[in-house]
């Protein structure tokens, strides 16, 4: 995709990647530790104001312990009668107006021998001190908690909060004293004194206490139980542990064993109301073992910090799509000279040489470009030109070379059959040029009534000298030939003639054969042509046996030798130039002698003109697609006797 | 059994049953007049049978199986219009079955066992709860790791029914203990007023965990472990009301089976209903409700138990008679048969 991006988007893409990628690390680093410099402010101010409220609480309830300790301390010193009892009793819940009532709870028969309980109670009625017995069947204080903690643990000690059904259905705690008096010499116990403090001063407290606009606080008891929180359906209901478990939350079970064991933390949470995420601040309540905590959202904590970040993404995109223009403008200017070049180009690629280049002042690389361009439009204007000139000339050469090569196929016999009166013989020949204008040659007349000249010949090299070459010597041939000469010596004038002032050094393989018709003696010269093929009747064609002989031309002087065999009739005689043997297939393989002797031997009986076709037919399968290479030239005699 | 202990002075509420009981004897002599006028008011409305049911303490997932039969309509399927009474201190299923304020009662089978024993003609029609739950409970802190260690410990014990296995378990590994009267508050024992605590293991051994505890803090001790298997929640009819109407008990029965079994496989329905029980206490919350649910399964479906649902087994009633008689709660067992009426109610 991004290939196929232009060179802008490119540019916009991966700059502005690249970019992003700074900022939001920037940004990343900048946010963390803006909430982190937020949380260590927020910790201080919230576990200041946690310890704050929690010694508020504290207070107050200190103040509720003073009178029961004090009345606990008098009974162990003092003796005391039935009405200084139940006057103690009254003033501790008179004189203090946080207490709502207080109890002086004897042991069984403690106050009196034959008493077992002994419970007055005087509490706040109206705006009355009343005053009432707990020892009434079936109340058993000694085993309540207010009675049998303090007692068990032999020290002062808040009770858990609960509500008081009797006392109004408010909720109360009650601070337990023990007083204990010597008896035998023994410090034994002898009652409790308590205080039972109405506690909705707290829910008001606490109520009160605000951290940033939903933040809140709750205070928990020694046990964990929820004793305010503004969700009021937790309030006694729920404990702090009873809350994680239906939330499956073990963070907050672990803060609330922490908070319960008199620590003071700022941690993490889970708002168990909303859900969010908080910080939650606690502290100890000393006296009572409760502990108080401070809740405040996240979002909230962090709402100047958010606030800052937002405006810095603002600032940040702002940038970016300054950014963005600027590069898009900028790549422009780079591109757009390259899109007109490139539309340009395109123009010159379709062959417009003639198109106008995009005007360019700047030196820079497009600049260059463009020049670069520019010449080498021009170089390929003048390129086509000389090109155009060439091939003209080249066309008229070939067309020369082709009237040449009429010309030349010309000098051949071309009339089959040559001798139509004649019956003793058929003769065929057939010449296929492998260039325009070959080297190769054949001819063959009447030296007199009774003798039949025939000649194939290989002109070394091709084109138009070989060409000329070729004419020269078949002009030669029959200009010099004469009855009752033998081929030798035919070959040797020849040879006198070419090799004379032969500049070009070029040279012509030949045999020359001359048959007398009455006879069948057949005469023969070779001048280093390769052997022709003798097809006897009845027999398996062979190689004519003959002397190599030298080439026409090559040196003056050669001088050749004459053999001769008597043709019988019905025998051929086929005589070729190296085109045929040496003709390649494909695989560069050559024809061979041999196939062409099994080629011969195929076509033994046929007609001279089939014989010679077949043979053409045969090479040419042979060579398949190769490109021919020399010219093919074929002769075919048949003796056919008779005259 | 219990809820967590309240310290209001003026009330009886959360007291022990065994307390308030004697308290309010005298009060309730003078009510089975009453209900036995107002009975035929009630009966023949829609052709359902209307009986009363009085379970042994305050609404709770102790109870669920009951609630839901309700709620359900499973009673109403079973021909029965069932009233559910409040259970709870003052109002012992036992005198409500000796009054006939109730036809229907949940007691403890040690309860039903001495009732019987007494001379209050109950039968036991189904024994729901075949595990104990009760256990006692120390803190590792406190270096209790064996029954000898609580040797000279202070150990919180509640009374009647409560005690005899506690006091049998002492007896076997020859313990010598103090014993502290505890309540149905955790607070002595989270204060370390005593070293070791009776706690049910669906009610009070929860609280525990929900003060702070985790249970890896915590020893327990199963009776159920120490061969003090006493099976607890049982369903107790009169024996005259038994031999009226066995049809409607066993009715009775099933529907409550039926209630228990919907109750288990829909564990959150039915919290959610307990919570929304218009008296369920205020100091109860879903996770404990939950908690309760799960364990009353444990124990009246014990993994690995045979035993049919509801079904009371002759060791189990022979084991806790035999200690009724050697603790000298009662003078003679009741017979086996005369006494548990249970596997007949199977459809």
């Amino acid at each position: 995709m991004i290939k196929n991006l232009g060179l802008a988007g490119k540019l916009i893409l991966f700059i502005l990647t690249s970019t992003t990628l700074v900022f939001a690390a920037a940004f990343g680093y900048n946010h963390l530790v803006a909430r982190r410099i937020v949380l260590k402010g927020v910790r201080e101010t919230t576990m200041n104001l946690t310890r704050a409220t929690a010694y508020r609480i504290e207070s107050v309830l200190r103040s509720v312990e003073q009178m029961p300790r004090n009345l606990a301390a008098t009974l162990e010193e003092h003796p005391y009668t039935r009405a200084d009892i139940l006057r103690d009793v009254k003033d501790v819940a008179k004189n203090n107006p946080n207490i709502f009532g207080s109890a002086i709870a004897f042991e069984p028969y403690a106050f009196e021998p034959q008493q077992r309980y002994f419970a007055p109670y005087a509490y706040q009625k109206g705006n009355d001190i009343a005053l009432a017995y707990l020892n009434v069947e079936p109340y058993h204080y000694f085993y309540m908690d207010w009675y049998q903690v303090p007692r068990e643990l032999g020290h002062a000690v808040w009770s858990e909060p609960y509500y008081d059904e009797g006392g109004g259905d408010i909720m109360m705690a009650t601070f337990s004293v023990p007083f204990y008096r010597n008896q035998n010499g023994k410090r034994t116990l002898t009652g409790i004194v308590t205080a039972d403090v109405a506690l909705n001063w707290l829910q008001e407290i606490i109520a009160a206490t605000k951290v940033y606009t939903s933040g809140y606080a709750f205070l928990i008891s020694a046990n964990g139980v929820i004793i305010t929180h503004p969700y009021q359906k937790f309030v006694m209901r729920e404990s702090i542990f009873s809350i994680a478990e239906a939330r499956g939350d073990k963070n907050l079970r672990e803060i609330g064993r922490r908070m319960i064991y008199g620590d003071e933390d700022f941690v993490p949470i889970t708002d168990f109301v909303s859900g969010e995420k908080a910080w939650l601040s606690y502290a100890p309540l000393a006296t009572s073992g409760w502990s108080l905590a401070v809740v405040v959202p996240e979002k909230e904590l962090f709402a100047d910090v958010n606030t800052l970040s937002v405006k810095v993404v603002l600032i940040g995109a702002i940038g970016f799509l300054g950014l963005f223009i600027i590069i898009a403008f900028i790549s422009r200017r780079i591109t757009k000279p390259i899109a007109s070049l490139a539309a340009t180009t395109t123009e010159i690629a379709r062959g417009n040489l003639d198109v106008e280049l995009p005007r360019v002042t700047d030196n820079d690389e497009v600049g260059r470009l463009t020049r670069s361009f520019a010449n080498m439009r021009t170089a390929l204007k003048e390129y086509i030109a000389d090109l155009a000139a060439t091939t003209a000339a080249k066309e008229r050469i070939e067309s020369e070379l082709k009237i040449a090569r009429s010309i030349q196929l010309n000098f051949l016999p071309k009339q089959f059959p040559p001798f139509p009166d004649k019956t003793s013989f058929e003769i065929f020949a057939t010449l296929e040029s492998a260039k325009e204008v070959g080297g190769d040659l054949y001819d063959f007349f009447l030296l007199d009534d009774a003798h039949l000249l025939f000649t194939v010949g290989d002109v070394s090299g091709k084109g138009v000298p070989a060409a000329l070459f070729m004419a020269v010597t078949k002009t030669l041939m029959k200009g010099m030939a004469e009855p009752g000469m033998p081929p030798s010596r035919l070959l040797e004038l020849v040879n006198q003639e070419l090799a004379r002032d032969n500049d070009a050094m070029m040279f012509v393989t030949l045999f020359c054969g001359i048959l007398d018709l009455r006879t069948g003696v057949l005469a023969y010269a070779n001048a280093g042509h390769n052997p022709p093929v003798i097809i006897r009747r009845q027999q398996p064609p062979q190689w004519l046996e003959m002397k190599p002989g030298f080439v026409l031309g090559g040196m003056e002087d050669t001088e050749y030798e004459t053999a001769s065999l008597t043709l019988l009739p019905g025998d051929a005689m086929l005589v070729y130039t190296d085109g045929v043997t040496e003709a390649k297939d494909m695989a560069d393989e050559l024809y061979s002698d041999d196939r062409l002797l099994a080629t011969a031997r195929d076509f033994a009986t046929l007609g001279c003109e089939a014989q010679v076709q077949k043979v053409l037919a045969s090479v040419k399968a042979f060579a398949g697609e190769a490109p021919q290479a020399d010219d093919i030239t074929i002769l075919s005699l048949h003796y056919l006797g008779g005259e | 059994m219990a809820t967590r202990l309240r310290s209001t002075r003026f009330q009886d509420r959360c007291l022990p049953a065994a307390v308030a009981r004697r308290h309010l004897q005298t009060a309730c002599r003078l009510l089975p007049l009453l209900c036995l006028l107002l009975l035929p008011l009630t009966a023949g409305a829609n052709d359902l049978r209307a009986v009363a049911f009085i379970p042994q303490w305050v609404p709770q997932a102790q109870f669920a199986g009951y609630y839901l039969a309700r709620e359900k309509g499973f009673f109403k399927e079973a021909g029965l219009d069932v009233t559910i009474l409040r259970g709870g201190p003052g109002a012992p299923p036992s005198e409500y079955l000796a009054d006939g304020k109730a036809q229907f009662g949940s007691m403890f089978l040690s309860k039903g066992i001495q009732l019987r024993a007494n001379g209050v003609k109950v039968v036991n029609i189904c024994q729901l709860v075949q595990r104990s739950s009760l256990m006692l409970v120390a803190k590792t802190t406190s270096g209790i790791a064996s029954p000898e260690d609580m040797n000279g410990k202070k150990v919180g014990l509640w009374e009647g029914e409560f005690d005899l296995q506690p006091q049998a378990f002492f007896k076997a590994y020859h313990l010598t203990i103090h014993p502290v009267r505890q309540t149905s508050s955790m607070t002595l024992f989270l204060r370390d007023g005593v070293d070791v605590v009776s706690a049910m293991w669906y009610n009070e051994y929860h609280r525990l965990l929900n003060s702070g505890l985790d249970p890896d803090e915590l020893k327990t001790f199963f009776f159920s472990d120490y061969n003090l298997n006493f099976p607890e929640d049982g369903i107790y009819v009169p024996e005259a009301f038994y031999r009226q109407e066995p049809e409607t008990c066993h009715r009775f029965v099933r529907a409550v089976l039926r209630g228990w079994r919907y109750a288990f496989a829909h564990p959150e329905e039915t919290v959610d209903f307990l919570m929304h029980y218009d008296t369920i206490g205020r100091d109860s919350n879903r996770a404990h409700q939950h908690w309760m649910l799960d364990r009353m399964q444990d124990i009246i479906q014990p993994a690995g138990s045979e035993v049919p649902m509801g079904e009371l087994q002759k060791t189990d009633y022979d084991r806790v008679a035999g200690e009724l008689l050697r603790a000298g709660m009662i003078r003679q067992a009741p017979a086996f048969a005369e006494f548990s009426r249970t596997g007949q109610s199977h459809d």
